[in-house]
């Protein structure tokens, strides 16, 4: 099937407001679900003779800043027998109130069983909860660190048992002269600021 | 257990999954790892036995996370090719050539790339790919118990690292497949030495099959041992090896069609249950012997190509494809996946307007999702099979844990 029947499928069988936007532009179409409906509709693709999207391929976190205000989950379905793809998307509010401190997402762990550890992995380092999932602890980095890295407004934190977690200082404090070394935001050697030097 | 032990710092940090309350009578939990040769890496495992079976694992990963995403964000596109290498330090080629494959699709390029630079790319790809399943099955053997075979197939993996240390100048970690071309032609000759390497390899397949895959203690070792079914396989995201051993002719080199492996010929080896179950531990590694014979065929195809229809000429520059600037235009989102010993290696990118380094860099690991399944086939098994079980799945810890 291609962009525009599993586009038509998905609205036939749920309703137009479940598709909140489309991008065809792209090198890779996408929908963008309801969030709330996201597992009804992955269970439906998942199941339908018509579509058997049996194969989950990379659900990815996608943290848009703080200016932005929000983040997307993006899962890219394969179906094996059909071999047609699909990516789907939702976008949460970055709310970090009170009640709701980090953005929260449905679920599709009962569906396809490896987005168990793929769900775990966002969590770890975007910082997105993936509601009733079965076992939704920290994969990658340690259970007690704090913060999670992939998120643009991510700060170190200053100690981690006791061990020195920023390593900028790492030459000044070992006595290193030549010039320290920076490597966030340094110009590309193909930029622009290194071949026409303002 | 007193509770200083509790309040140390490593339980802090990698808590159990399992609490000593939930557990039944006779069951205690065993700690695997992190430091043990069988686990491959840094893998920990928390498994609950009942006297020798085991009854539930859990892997704890993590120990090797390197961060590669977060370097990706910071870096252009061409110089992320060396954090990719130390992803899946068994196959740098196959990873690079994945990687910049994608990033090829983001600039749309894919279409300008000299048929000689693909030849190659795919050339020493499945030199390493070989070397890859080597090790896989060499390790494999030392798991269960036979160290001969470990140092037949290292042996045979130095040829390919010595050919392969020809063509770019390192041994393992190679930066030598650019965005849009290569580092460096074939060195002069190469094409002759791989030939014979190539002729000296195939009697050496046959007789990993004699010395370990038909060895009666291999055989009673690995049969009907840790059985993955097809549809279990493909709901976990199994791919790779673990999929095709499971049963299922699926692999993304004939199912995608990139580059120019719809040019060559090969076949798809699948486990068949030739000495017990189908997806059991030996059909995994029965799958990776036959795709090594599969990978030579390719070489020597592409060999025969590059010195006939893509000879080598004086005026060929490999670099002449890549481009000086790697911009890439408006928000794009691209999922490139292709098919590296270990299953589906895919990167997810979202590039921003005007940036020659990704927004949001996703590597999607084979043996992520391979190791995922863990703990539903080896539910049931023995302890000493577990051992079996982890090392058929064949992991990198450097891929797994990114």
């Amino acid at each position: 099937m291609s962009f525009e029947e599993l586009r038509d499928f998905i609205v036939d069988a749920f309703g137009a407001e479940v598709v909140v936007a489309e991008k065809t532009d792209n090198l890779q179409s996408y929908l963008v679900l309801q969030t709330e409906r996201l597992s009804e509709v992955c269970l439906a693709l998942h199941d339908h003779e018509l579509t058997y999207f049996d194969f989950l391929s990379c659900v990815t976190g996608i943290d848009n800043g703080p200016e932005a205000g929000t983040m997307e989950v993006a899962y890219n379905l394969y179906s094996i027998p059909y071999d047609h793809h699909l990516m789907l998307k939702v976008q949460v509010p970055r709310n970090n109130t009170q009640d709701q401190p980090i953005p929260q997402v449905p679920t599709v762990s009962h569906i396809w069983r490896t987005a168990d550890w793929h769900e775990r992995e966002v969590f770890d380092m975007v910082g997105i909860y993936f509601k009733d999932h079965p076992d939704m602890r920290r994969i990658l980095c340690a259970a007690d660190w704090e913060g999670h890295p992939l998120r643009r407004d991510y700060e170190l934190q200053e100690y981690y048992h006791g061990i020195k977690v920023p390593f900028d200082q790492h030459n000044e404090l070992n006595g290193f002269k030549g010039e320290p070394q920076q490597l966030v935001g340094q110009p590309t050697p193909f930029s622009d600021k290194r071949e026409k030097p303002e | 257990m007193s509770s200083t032990l509790y309040k140390n710092y490593l339980l802090q940090s990698e808590p159990n999954k399992f609490s000593l309350d939930n557990l039944k009578d006779g069951e205690m939990i065993v700690n695997m790892g992190p430091q043990h040769p069988s686990t491959h890496g840094v893998l920990r495992l928390e498994v609950v036995t009942d006297g020798e079976i085991v009854t539930d694992v859990a892997p704890h990963i993590g120990y090797l996370h390197r961060c590669f995403e977060k370097h990706a964000e910071h870096m252009a596109y061409n110089q992320t090719i060396p954090y990719v290498d130390r992803m899946d330090y068994l196959a740098a080629m196959n990873s690079e050539h994945v990687w910049c494959m994608g990033v090829e699709k983001l600039l749309g390029i894919t279409d300008q790339i000299p048929k000689r630079v693909e030849y190659i790319r795919v050339l020493v790809a499945e030199l390493n790919r070989i070397a890859s399943h080597f090790v896989a099955i060499g390790t494999y053997g030392i798991d269960i118990g036979a160290f001969t075979p470990f140092l037949w197939m290292l042996r045979d993996r130095e040829h390919i690292q010595r050919l392969l240390e020809w063509v770019s100048g390192a041994r393992m970690l190679y930066n030598y497949i650019w965005v849009g071309g290569l580092y460096y032609d074939l060195p002069i000759g190469f094409e002759k030495r791989c030939q014979e390497f190539i002729d000296y390899l195939q009697p050496k397949l046959d007789e990993i099959d004699t010395v370990l895959l038909e060895n009666k203690i291999f055989i009673d070792r690995t049969a009907n041992v840790g059985i993955l079914p097809m549809d279990v396989a493909i709901n976990y995201g199994c791919s790779g090896p673990m999929l095709r051993g499971s049963g299922l002719k699926y692999d993304l080199r004939r199912v995608d069609g990139y580059s120019v492996y719809p040019e060559l010929e090969f076949e798809v080896p699948t486990g068949t249950g030739l000495v017990g179950s189908v997806g059991d531990c030996w059909d995994r590694n029965y799958v990776r012997a036959l795709e090594c014979r599969e990978s030579v065929k390719i070489i020597q195809q592409c060999l025969d190509r590059l010195q006939g229809d893509h000879k080598r000429t004086p005026d060929f520059d490999p670099q002449a494809g890549c481009p000086k600037k790697l911009r890439t235009t408006g928000t794009q989102e691209l999922y490139f996946r292709a098919e590296t010993p270990r299953g589906e290696l895919g990167y997810f990118f979202r590039t921003t307007d005007r940036s020659d380094m990704p927004f949001r860099c996703k590597g999607r690991s084979p043996c992520f999702s391979n190791l995922s399944v863990l703990h539903e086939i080896a539910k049931g098994c023995m302890v000493a099979d577990l051992i079996a079980i982890v090392g058929s799945v064949d992991i990198v810890l450097g891929e797994l844990d990114r």
